[in-house]
């Protein structure tokens, strides 16, 4: 039966979950102190006082290669099927992966000349 | 008996998911019992490559030296710091657990089966899978509002994004010849051709160990955790249990990369006289003292180095190995 291997795998899900609640929400209070104080619980910055607050700006470049990623991960997600297939489909099947490969070959080729790829 | 371990090939029944619940218990308690183990034996090893001893103050030869770690983090306070968000700062390590438990469901440890859900697309849910932890790589170090951790989860999550394309692509080559996802089909195809995809697949091996190296954020990846510039990255406000899930997971990740890689590359369970069970931990044994020594041995690479070399070098690398393995292919028929 297919369908258990997927119910083989809620199982991991809930036990995956079941093993952090179980240790930090059941055990861990019954063993650990708790006497919090102002100095404990406020942000570490090596010591001193934090200056300003943590949620700055940061760097666009974050954002292009996030922008990158989705383009080639949706590429991996197409070139999955296909390999798969890959006996079946036979030499026209490849021909049209190299002409899909080839295009966002281009597309990473133009982002290398634009110097997105910089990280500065 | 049967009927019990017989879950994953007949229906549904009560005995066989009682099975199932113990198969999957039992995963958990081995793998919290490697884990363990896997960290007193990077400190025993890498100890060794530095001309130290390593521990050997708890138990004979330290052996319960991990125990005692675990022991220390249970017993230790926890604290959730006034400026954080409290709801994301709870849930994160929760997020980057799970799925490093969840992916080892697919993994072929033995050639029964018992213990392996064999999910026809095996190899994309290990990839899928092993993304949403850097959700919560990146939930923790936003919501521990401190610099440190913000840099750290900002870094990781730039760093793995980039190297999973790389490590999605080089395993192309290797569903390719074996035309299936399914990491029990894979396996199989490696005994039927006689020969270890390794040595069809050396170019998507080599991509696969270094991507493989860098999604783990180890050494000589290891920008997130920098601790001479960014103290721990992403965890440096978890303490307690919590950070001991941050770790439970990178180190949960450790032996399901080496035990895919075990798969994928070096036919799986497969061997000749031995047990499937022992061929399968000789050779994820053999994966994991490599990522140990790479560890030893290797500087930290570069942050500037570091995002041009998955896309300059390893992207084009791949995809060059996806067109060559199916060119050879077209030519040899």
């Amino acid at each position: 039966m297919y369908a258990n291997s997927f119910l083989f795998v809620i199982l991991f899900l809930i036990l995956g979950i079941l093993l952090p609640i179980a240790t930090v929400m059941v055990i861990g209070p019954i063993l650990r102190p708790s006497n919090p104080s102002a100095a404990k619980t406020s942000t570490y910055e090596s010591g001193l006082e934090p200056v300003g607050d943590a949620r700055a700006r940061y760097n666009v470049r974050y954002y292009l290669f996030a922008l990158l990623f989705v383009a080639f991960d949706v590429e991996i997600v197409f070139l999955y099927p296909w390999a798969v297939e890959y006996h079946a489909l036979g030499l026209y099947g490849f021909g049209e992966m190299i002409l899909f490969i080839a295009l966002l070959l281009i597309g990473l080729i133009y982002a290398w000349k634009k110097k997105v790829l910089e990280w500065k | 008996m049967a009927s019990l371990w017989g879950w994953h090939t007949s229906a549904l029944t009560g005995i066989s998911f009682l099975g199932m619940i113990i198969g999957a218990v039992i995963v958990l308690l081995l793998i919290l019992g490697i884990v363990s183990y896997l960290i007193y034996f990077e400190r025993k090893v890498i100890g060794w490559m530095q001309g130290r001893i390593g521990p050997n103050r708890v138990g004979p030869f330290g052996l319960l030296q991990s125990v005692a770690d675990i022991l220390k983090l249970l017993i230790k306070e926890d604290v959730i710091p006034t400026n954080a968000d409290r709801a994301l700062f709870l849930l994160a390590p929760v997020i980057a657990f799970v799925p490093s438990f969840m992916v080892l469901a697919v993994i072929p440890f033995t050639a029964t089966h018992y213990f392996t859900a064999g999910l026809n697309v095996g190899v994309l849910y290990y990839i899928a899978l092993s993304s949403i932890t850097i959700l919560g790589i990146v939930m923790g170090g936003w919501a521990s509002n401190n610099k440190y951790s913000l840099l750290g989860g900002m870094r990781s999550a730039a760093q793995m994004i980039s190297y999973e394309i790389p490590l999605g692509l080089s395993l192309l080559g290797v569903i390719m010849l074996s035309g299936s996802l399914n990491l029990n089909q894979i396996v199989a195809a490696q005994n039927y051709g006689h020969v270890w995809f390794i040595i069809p697949q050396i170019i998507g091996f080599v991509v696969f160990v270094i991507s493989g190296i860098a999604e783990l954020n180890r050494t000589p990846f290891d920008l997130p955790e920098a601790e001479s510039e960014l103290v721990a990255g992403y965890f440096t406000e978890y303490s307690g249990f919590r950070f001991a899930f941050f770790m439970l997971a990178e180190y949960v990740y450790v032996f399901a990369i080496s035990a895919l890689a075990t798969t994928m590359f070096l036919g799986g369970w497969s061997g000749p006289f031995l047990p499937s069970w022992l061929w399968f931990a000789i050779k994820v044994s053999a994966c994991i003292f490599f990522l140990f020594w790479v560890r030893a041995t290797m500087p930290r690479i570069r942050g500037d180095q570091l995002m041009g070399f998955a896309w300059k070098v390893l992207i084009p690398v791949a995809l060059f190995n996806i067109l060559l393995t199916g060119a050879v292919y077209e030519i040899h028929l």
